[in-house]
């Protein structure tokens, strides 16, 4: 794209010939155009960066002092917090981190729903979202478990008995993933080396592909129009600015808010009234006493509501699985000419709108027990979660065709 | 070498044998390739010592009262031994309509626990302690017309995770998010001698 800046000589010019940093920076930062009229849902990618490189940092540092197993770990984290120098901060910033991976990766999937950013010529890249998503979840959930307290043991029981609802295989499959006959040891220690290297390093590859397709295809923008299509005499993109200087000093400010609301959490809420450590898990795993209501960490509970809305139990891991697998659709599923929901009808906008407060809903159901009018609601919900899908394809053609402006709305600051 | 040299004419290229050393060469490698994923997926299988910790456990019933019931481990999960009183066998009969599968078509036990009361002698109960849903512990509810947990309950088990409800057979009701009864481990009785692990049929029926 843009030409490289010549260094003059010495030591510049031995690297840039040796490895095109200039190069790097011109093409992928100063030289790269994007829309100027983000907002600040577009915080939200730079910040999962930001709490991905932060989780490896403290997770180094947990390992050093953890000693995965049924005997050790719950110990080796008792004392960790306690008797290691600073481990009572990094400890609380790496489980209360997991918490703030989930809610800045939900906002900034919103993000994409409200923008249409999913949409050609994006769906690759909504698509290694997703499976970034997935492995998040697998990394979260096993992250969960390595404590070994009673609500990682009861959690790990019953998510690995999901696996058993397979037809034919499941009871292998539960046996395979244990590596016993119960959760014991052989699962703790694969769930250790899982959540150390295999994961974080499949994560870090996604990401990086997710970087890839974003730079190829460009980033779309709150209108949902294409930059790339109203060029200047310079062949610049007319609506868009050097991601450097202009957005890397706009992601300054998000880091800034969101290190301070982190700091506040960590040190005056780390439990967060139990929603980011749950009561139970300040106990270590007992065998012979479930506690008396099971629930997952509140970023599983919309589907686990999904889950135990269903009497029965095939059917309730299918439409569990169904829940999660949807979103990969909805590239296709989504048929308005229009991308972002500012130029789509009020049909549109009530859908999505009824979408994200089912979401929200059954993320409260599933921390709730699972009787009386707990059970009804979950159902109306489950119910409503999947119309979204079903009837998006027509709302979407239906209304998602009226007129979009020329260029991007955008006023000067 | 020389050869190649000296004429300019590029030797035609023979395309279905380019094509053949192709398909031979990345079907070897495709094969080499799974067959050495076998030991990566097999060291996930439970190990010899896992194997082993899951021997046979013994209970001795006779000190045991009738309508009393005990814990036990075997293979990691918990067991329970329930002495049935005639009052708790007499419960399980009128509600075969309410139940997803009142003999036990579908649900995992010996073929000796088969039957109505699902046992090989209908005065002791074994069950494995692992709710069919998602496999929580199921608890005890052996009251009859214990209103909290249903309208006329025979008394049984009521798993405390997502409601699961199962008679004193470890039959399950409708309405219950698990749809198979509650396991039977193989096990053999001799007097009073409970072993679970050891199935009744190999031993020649005890
Ligand atoms: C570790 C997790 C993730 C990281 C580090 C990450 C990073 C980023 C970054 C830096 C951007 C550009 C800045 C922005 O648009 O906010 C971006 C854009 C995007 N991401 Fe992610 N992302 C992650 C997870 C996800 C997930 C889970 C999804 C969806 C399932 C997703 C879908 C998208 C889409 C569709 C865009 C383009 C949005 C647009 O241009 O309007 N990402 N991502
Ligand atoms: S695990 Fe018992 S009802 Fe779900």
């Amino acid at each position: 794209m843009a030409t490289v800046i010549e260094g003059k000589g010495g030591f510049r010019a031995w690297l840039n010939k040796r490895m095109p940093v200039d190069q790097f920076v011109a093409d992928q930062l100063t030289g790269y155009y994007a829309p100027k009229n983000f907002n600040v849902w577009y915080f939200f990618g730079s910040l999962a960066l930001l709490v991905f490189v932060m989780q490896i940092v403290t997770g180094i540092f947990v390992t050093m002092h953890f000693k995965p197993g049924e005997a050790t770990a719950w110990n080796s984290v008792q004392v960790m917090v306690r008797e290691v120098p600073y481990m009572w901060l990094i400890q609380p910033m790496h489980a209360v981190g997991a918490s703030f991976f989930f809610v800045v990766v939900y906002l900034h999937m919103a993000r994409a729903m409200l923008y249409g950013s999913y949409k050609a010529p994006r769906e690759l890249l909504w698509i290694i979202g997703m499976l970034i998503y997935l492995a998040l979840m697998a990394e979260a959930f096993m992250g969960y478990v390595l404590p070994n307290g009673n609500m990682s043991y009861w959690g790990a029981q019953v998510i690995i008995n999901l696996f058993g609802t397979i037809p034919g295989i499941g009871p292998d499959l539960v046996e395979w993933i244990r590596g016993d006959y119960g959760i014991g040891d052989a699962t703790l220690n694969r769930f250790f080396s899982l959540h150390v290297i295999a994961l974080p390093f499949i994560i870090a590859l996604l990401v990086m592909l997710h970087l890839v397709a974003l730079r190829q295809v460009g980033s779309n923008n709150p209108d949902g129009i294409e930059i790339k299509e109203k060029l200047g005499k310079d062949g610049l993109p007319i609506d868009g600015v050097p991601f450097h200087p202009y957005y890397t000093v706009k992601d300054i400010v998000g880091v800034g808010l969101f290190l301070t609301l982190f700091a506040v959490v960590v040190f005056f809420a780390p439990t967060f009234g139990g929603l980011f450590m749950e009561p139970p898990n300040f106990e270590p795993a007992n065998p012979v006493s479930t506690p008396d209501h099971i629930a997952p960490v509140w970023y599983f509970t919309p589907y686990y509501a999904i889950l135990r809305a269903v009497p029965d139990q095939k059917i309730g891991a299918l439409l569990m699985a169904a829940s999660v697998v949807a979103f990969l659709f909805l590239p296709w599923l989504d048929r308005a000419k229009n991308k972002s929901i500012r130029y789509r009808g009020a049909a549109s906008k009530i859908l999505l709108g009824t979408f994200f407060i089912t979401f929200v809903v059954l993320m409260w159901l599933g921390l709730k027990p699972a009787d009386g009018i707990y059970v009804l609601l979950a159902r109306i919900f489950t119910t409503l979660y999947f119309l979204f899908f079903i009837l998006l394809p027509f709302v979407s053609k239906a209304d998602g065709n009226g007129p979009v402006p020329d260029r991007v709305t955008y006023h000067a600051h | 070498m020389s050869d190649h040299a000296a004429t300019d004419a590029v030797p035609e290229v023979d395309e279905s044998r380019r094509k053949f050393l192709i398909a031979a060469t990345a079907g070897t490698g495709a094969v080499g390739a799974i067959l050495t994923a076998v030991p990566f997926v097999a060291s996930w299988n439970p190990s010899e010592s896992a194997r082993a910790a899951g021997l046979p456990t013994e209970v001795d019933l006779s000190k045991m009262e009738a309508g009393q019931m005990t814990t036990h481990f075997w293979r990691k999960k918990q067991i329970y031994v329930v002495k049935r009183t005639p009052e708790m066998l007499a419960s399980l009969a009128g509600h075969d309509g309410e139940l997803k599968d009142p003999e036990s078509k579908e649900s995992d036990q010996p073929d000796y626990a088969k039957n109505a009361q699902r046992a090989l002698n209908p005065d002791v109960l074994v069950l494995i302690a692992v709710c069919t849903h998602l496999g929580c512990l199921p608890k005890t509810r052996f009251t009859p017309n214990d209103a909290t947990v249903m309208a006329n309950w025979p008394g049984g088990f009521f798993c405390p995770c997502h409601g699961s409800k199962f008679d004193l057979a470890g039959r399950v009701f409708e309405g219950s998010p698990a749809s198979l009864n509650l396991a039977v481990p193989p096990y053999t009785l001799e007097g009073d001698k409970l072993t679970i692990g050891v199935d009744a049929n190999q031993k020649g029926n005890a």
